[in-house]
């Protein structure tokens, strides 16, 4: 149990470099992004990651494209009367000046029709479409299936 | 985890618990309205399903009294809740070290016509290995989920394929199997752990 606990901080930390890479387009940062492993390819995948809007004009998050899977989504969790359920978001709003995240019991990719399992410590390239700002392809790091997050305030020290 | 955090540390600790406890008021006035007078999950004792667990054991309600219960509804198709739920009890249990063992942990599947025994065997060997997987017959993991005054639907997707509403709520019972109180999906995680300590006694 430790010792699994522990390799799996040492995953983090090794593959802490791409997930904390900031990657810039126009205004916008995006950071932060990681799946989970998923057991074989008929299961969905995950994607999640954080968006900074440093300019002063309201962009979106209308889309993302994937070689991992052949349908991904954008989905939102919502938990309505204690039953969650997972609604397909037509967009994910990034107000000026504001941190969105896709993270755990939210907004969410969500991968479907995965071309292979998603492993611990691969990647893979997502490319996030925005409404204003355009195109821009990120690499998701995928951690272990009880990974909480890439821990990138420590690995950027 | 970390982007709940965020956002609940964002809110600040005041907000952050008090909208727990409306959410909570909120959860149990919505379960009041749909379950008549029943307003909360049953002793369990007084529950009725015969399931087995993910190493070939039968399961029934009966097993659990003698040892306090956390409990988990979900399915092995589902990318966000339930991995996320899973990673989260498998925490606490690290926290709570040894004192965890007398702890009775079930993740129930809503899914048991693809999550069969084999499935989560697989499926739980990423978490900690105190979590008993377990499944059934439909009818039987309804009448499970009726006991707990909880609730799953089936939604199709396009191409034959479905996913599933499920409560996602962590539900813990005291030794005595009495209810004892829901760890909300979105409530801060700071409160799980005394609310486990307190069913463990």
């Amino acid at each position: 149990m430790k010792a699994l606990a522990f390799s799996a901080i040492l995953t983090l930390t090794a593959s802490a470099s791409f997930a904390c890479e900031t990657v810039t387009l126009g205004d916008l940062t995006i950071q932060n992004a990681w799946s989970r492993a998923t057991i074989g390819a008929g299961r969905p995948g995950v994607l999640y990651l954080e968006i900074t809007n440093n300019g002063g004009t309201d962009d979106a998050l209308v889309g993302i494209a994937t070689p991992a899977a052949g349908m991904p989504m954008l989905h939102e969790t919502v938990v309505s009367d204690g039953v969650a359920s997972m609604p397909h978001a037509m967009a994910v709003p990034v107000p000026a000046g504001q941190t969105v995240a896709l993270a755990p019991g939210g907004y969410h990719g969500m991968l479907m029709d995965l071309t292979a399992a998603l492993k611990e410590g691969e990647t893979f390239p997502v490319t996030l479409m925005f409404q204003a700002a355009g195109e821009v392809t990120v690499t998701v790091d995928v951690l272990s299936m009880r990974a909480e997050g890439p821990d990138c305030a420590d690995a950027g020290q | 985890m970390r982007g709940r955090r965020t956002v609940i540390l964002g809110l600040g600790g005041v907000a952050g618990a008090t909208a727990y406890m409306l959410g909570l008021g909120w959860w149990q006035s919505r379960s009041r309205e749909g379950a008549g007078p029943a307003l909360l999950p049953l002793p369990v004792a007084e529950m009725a399903f015969s399931l087995t667990d993910h190493r070939g054991n039968r399961v029934t309600p009966a097993d659990w009294v003698g040892q306090p219960t956390l409990a988990f509804f979900g399915f092995t198709w589902c990318p966000d809740v339930c991995p996320t739920t899973l990673s989260d009890i498998s925490l606490w249990l690290d926290e709570l070290g040894a004192d965890a063992d007398r702890l009775n942990v079930v993740f129930i599947t809503v899914d048991p016509e693809r999550d069969t025994g084999p499935v989560l065997s697989d499926y739980l060997a990423s978490f900690d290995p105190r979590i008993t997987g377990i499944a059934g017959p439909v009818a039987e993991v309804e009448r499970a989920v009726a006991g707990f005054r909880a609730r799953f639907e089936k939604v199709p997707r396009d191409g034959g394929d479905y996913t599933m509403n499920h409560t996602a709520g962590v539900f813990l019972f005291d030794a005595d199997g009495r209810f004892a109180s829901i760890i909300d999906y979105h409530e801060d995680r700071r409160f799980a752990l005394p609310k486990i300590r307190r069913v463990l006694g």
